[in-house]
């Protein structure tokens, strides 16, 4: 604790700018922190909003980057602020730049409405659908897919997304095209392309499909190089484009 | 929800080997189709006859053109290498060194138009 303190005194400051505003708008402010030298971007924004301004709004649970919920543009890339030590993205000038993640409605602050991220999830046809059951049943016996088969290991290769927003928050495509399903949604529908156990690969490939999906995505690999679980949504897509090629030239299969 | 409270990506975000690479794609993809109507008028001339289509490749006969048309070799080449990237990428799902590829096709490019150079005097 001593040593803390010591620690404290002899830190300069840093100077936050935080973005405040809401849906009309807004603009920084900044505010002056302790520089430890130990702390999380998430630290710096819970130490403004509980010694320097209580009205200052942002979103967070578990503090160890399980969540997926502090993602925020910390210096103008998308980040979780939990994961992500303050003294390794701080300027040298001593600044830090924070703003709510990009492409997303801004509620209040540092805050984004998460909506129309989940909402594509559900038109990308992110929901299981067991193959041996009809609509919403849950079948009485699952099949064994081995761990180390290929076939759960292609499945099992985007599997870990938290849905925490920050592909998407990086993707020029969705900001071109509101509509795009984006990098999360796609990777959800090619993880369970690849599952052998889910039944409703036609209709979701018909989901994916289109100026709103996959055939949207220019590559630009920002997704991939962005995610914070090292996940690689760009290669997800760019399975579903080629399963969707594929099957065009399948007999019949242009419909 | 008005959009001036949407925030937008910056050149932050985007600083990373594969975006430049999807840029170099695009502008080289632009660059050569503003080019194209300069060409097709360019052997244009030769409906006029021969007199007029060799009168212009005269007339073009000088180190300004040379250099453009170097400069025309490396949006070439920078095209064809990054469609390969991404058909790499597409097709035959080449995930990691990306980087690597990205700094292949820019090498590419320019080792096509130093060869350029050295057949142009």
């Amino acid at each position: 604790m001593a040593e803390t303190e010591l620690a404290e005194d002899k830190a300069l400051a840093w100077t936050v700018k935080v973005w405040r505003g809401d849906a009309a708008g807004g603009g920084f402010a900044e505010y002056a922190v302790p520089a430890r030298a130990n702390q999380t971007v998430l630290d710096i924004v819970t130490h403004i909003q509980r010694e320097l301004d209580p009205s200052l709004a942002y979103r967070f649970a578990c503090r160890v980057g399980m969540c997926g919920s502090c993602a925020m543009e910390v210096n103008g890339r998308a980040r979780w602020t939990c994961r992500t030590h303050a003294s390794k993205v701080v300027t040298e000038g001593g600044t830090l730049e924070l703003r709510p993640l990009a492409n997303l409605p801004v509620i209040r602050d540092l805050a984004t409405d998460m909506a129309p991220f989940f909402d594509k999830w559900a038109k990308a046809g992110g929901r299981f659908q067991p193959k041996d059951a009809k609509d919403g049943e849950v079948p009485a016996d699952f099949a064994v897919v081995p761990p180390a088969s290929k076939k759960r290991q292609e499945a099992d290769a985007g599997i870990e997304c938290i849905g925490c927003g920050v592909c998407y928050a990086s993707c020029d495509i969705v900001a071109w095209n509101p509509d795009y399903l984006g990098p999360a949604a796609l990777n959800r529908a090619w993880t369970l392309v690849n599952d052998v156990r889910d039944g409703a690969r036609r209709g979701r490939l018909d989901a994916v499909a289109g100026d709103a999906g996959c055939h949207s995505c220019h590559s630009t690999q920002s997704c991939t190089e962005r995610c914070p679980k090292n996940l690689d949504p760009s290669s997800a897509i760019a399975g579903l484009k080629r399963s969707i090629f594929w099957r065009f030239l399948e007999p019949g299969g242009d419909r | 929800m008005p959009l001036d409270a949407t925030h937008r990506l910056d050149l932050r975000a985007r600083n990373h080997p594969a975006y430049w690479g999807f840029v170099l794609h695009r502008l080289s993809g632009i660059g050569l189709a503003l080019f194209l109507p300069l060409h097709f008028w360019a052997l244009g001339q030769a409906i006029q006859g021969e007199a007029a289509l060799d009168g212009f490749l005269r007339w073009t006969d000088n180190a300004l053109f040379k250099f453009a048309e170097w400069g025309l070799v490396v949006l070439l080449a920078l095209h064809l290498a990054g469609g390969l990237r991404v058909m790499a990428l597409e097709f035959l799902g080449w995930r990691a060194r990306q980087k690597d590829l990205v700094a292949a096709s820019a090498g590419f490019a320019l080792l096509i138009g130093l060869l350029f150079l050295f057949h142009a005097g």
